[in-house]
């Protein structure tokens, strides 16, 4: 079976990042961007499937801007087969509802059994591509995947996933839609042997109009601002100085 | 909170009238989750007309509480097999024929597992683009969400025709369930076609973790633990605590990754969100994708020996101190 992974070129989540000063997003010239570290997971079970002889070829998908290019790279070297890179203009915003018809469309021309997502990138928080996906395409979905058990005759898998409260295991009919969750597994390093190796591969870069989709915003960004900052920093000397100020000054207790 | 009472105030009179808003109810079979009570609260910022939509394999209790919520001005139920484990994409299906019917402006739920996984799927059923997370409301198409763990926070104004949208319920005050019910009760649309179970997806089996404790969602304390504490066995000495407090138990994702408690524990970007009136992180660093799930607690207590841990920048009351000493001095001093 062939699996499609996709993958979103962030800011890398160590990075303390900072509000634009027209107050309209985040800075990100020089700032240190990285694969979304839950796609990092999704491309790492791909690789697993393939090693197991489950998934015969893996399919890296991104859709981003130029630099958007050097994360596939990355899953390629991580053992990826191909990628494809939906490229778009710089700066551009892509939401989950664009980026899931962009992947439906590649769905048709691929013809996966499964389509593997992190279950939210870092930068929005969406938490919604996989199932805005799923639902376009009328397939199974199983959000917040800890565990992936493909069936012999690959015509399901039975999924173990993270809910409140705690985990539940479904099966799904394949072809269906994954989102996985961190505990899923630990994805490998990349070596330097198998990124010179990754150059090889064949990357191939389309456009969302040449997928047919359009990818205007439906969400106007009116402003983004930094939180309200807490003022916090006090220290207390002991325990007994705690207790009295819980009760008397916060009132908590 | 005093901001959305005021963004209420500035528009409920002049622009609500042409909104209705449906909210999907979660529930245990028996109670209506809390998180559902903040979800209904922000739909009566939006509108007073507000539907409820309770799904399940036959939970009629449910269905009374809801026609007692405060707010709710008819609810709507739906009984079948096919919504007994919450299989999103039923659900789905559902919300999205019942959507067909009525022609809400909203569809609301809460932002749980459960809301995030079923709400994007009816936005693609009429391809809009949903709103993850709401923090607030400043009017029937602008609402304000945390991005990047919580380190920004975006102001969106939505162009579509219905907005789907997912509630952070530590940032909406909980409606409240009454005795003056006046919600009407009617039976959800029915498919013609189709069963309500697509058969898409089966549910096998579920593994929940028990607990006498409160619910994170809704304790009014929580005592959290980290990799510090070194061991699951350790955990007793903040459970000894929380049982002192009438709290609830938390955890870092270090605790959690490192087995010591189970993963539904988890506090941050990743797990849950919780906005307690006192949290107590014991040997937590602070990273930000923690601090993203637990910064807008009322008041924050840290328990470290480094002294440079950024959990103390956040930290109302912070205490430089050896956890497994300073625990259970502090458990026998409540």
């Amino acid at each position: 079976m062939k699996l499609l992974v996709g993958v979103k070129r962030v800011i890398d989540y160590a990075v303390k990042i900072r509000v634009r000063p027209d107050n309209l997003g985040v800075v990100t010239e020089n700032v240190k961007m990285s694969m979304n570290p839950f796609d990092e997971i999704a491309v790492e079970e791909c690789v697993r499937l393939k090693e197991k002889g489950v998934a015969k070829e893996v399919v890296a998908v991104t859709i981003g801007p130029k630099p958007s290019s050097e994360i596939l790279r990355t899953a390629l070297a991580m053992g990826a087969d191909r990628a494809i890179h939906v490229e778009v203009a710089d700066g551009s915003t892509v939401e989950p509802l664009a980026v899931a018809k962009v992947l439906r469309a590649l769905v048709a021309k691929e013809q996966p059994s499964a389509v593997l997502l992190g279950k939210q990138a870092i930068d929005d928080d969406a938490n919604q591509t996989a199932q805005i996906l799923a639902g376009l395409l009328r397939w199974p979905q199983a959000a917040f995947a800890s565990k992936i058990a493909v069936a012999q005759d690959k015509a399901s898998a039975d999924i173990v996933r993270e809910i409140d409260g705690g985990l539940e295991t479904v099966s799904v009919k394949l072809p269906a839609v994954m989102s996985v969750d961190l505990r899923l597994n630990e994805p490998r390093y990349v070596t330097l042997p198998n990124l010179m190796k990754a150059r090889k591969k064949a990357l191939e870069t389309v456009t969302p109009d040449s997928l047919g989709v359009d990818i205007t915003p439906r969400l106007e960004i009116l402003r983004v601002e930094e939180p309200a900052k807490r003022i916090g920093g006090r220290k207390v000397e002991s325990v007994d100085d705690l207790v009295h100020k819980l009760k008397n000054e916060a009132k908590v207790i | 909170m005093m901001w959305s009472v005021v963004a209420r105030r500035c528009f409920a009179s002049s622009s609500s009238a042409g909104s209705r808003v449906l909210v999907f109810v979660e529930h245990d079979g028996k109670n209506i989750l809390p998180a559902t009570l903040s979800a209904i609260s922000a739909a009566s910022q939006l509108s007073s007309d507000v539907t409820l939509l309770v799904a399940s394999g036959g939970a009629g209790a449910v269905v009374d509480a809801a026609s007692k919520v405060k707010g709710a001005t008819r609810v709507l139920f739906a009984n079948d097999g096919a919504f007994e484990h919450n299989v999103a994409e039923n659900l789905a299906n559902l919300i999205a024929r019942v959507h067909a019917t009525f022609g809400f402006s909203h569809i609301l739920a809460s932002a749980s597992a459960l809301g995030k996984s079923v709400l994007p799927r009816v936005a693609a059923s009429m391809e809009v683009q949903p709103i993850s997370e709401i923090t607030a409301i400043k009017d029937e198409s602008t609402f304000v969400r945390p991005i990047y763990a919580g380190n920004a926070v975006a102001t969106v104004r939505s162009k579509d025709p219905v907005k789907v949208v997912t509630v952070r319920s530590t940032a909406f005050d909980k409606a409240v369930i009454g005795n003056d019910a006046n919600a009407s009760i009617e039976p959800a649309p029915t498919a013609q076609n189709e069963p309500a179970d697509l058969g898409l997806t089966k549910w096998i089996s579920a593994e929940l973790s028990k607990s006498e404790r409160p619910e994170l969602g809704s304790a009014r304390v929580i005592v959290s633990g980290g990799r510090a504490l070194g061991s699951g066995e350790n955990f007793k000495i903040l459970e000894a605590l929380a049982d002192k407090l009438g709290g609830a138990v938390g955890a870092s994702r270090a605790a959690v990754d490192a087995g010591y408690v189970s993963n539904d524990l988890q506090i941050g970007q990743t797990g849950k969100v919780v906005a307690p009136e006192l949290y107590v992180a014991v040997g937590i660093s602070g990273a930000i994708q923690h601090l993203a799930g637990m910064k807008d607690s009322k008041t924050i207590v840290a328990i470290n020996k480094d002294p440079e841990a950024p959990i103390f920048q956040v930290a109302d009351y912070g205490l430089v101190a050896d956890l497994f000493a300073a625990i259970p001095e502090l458990t026998k001093r409540i």
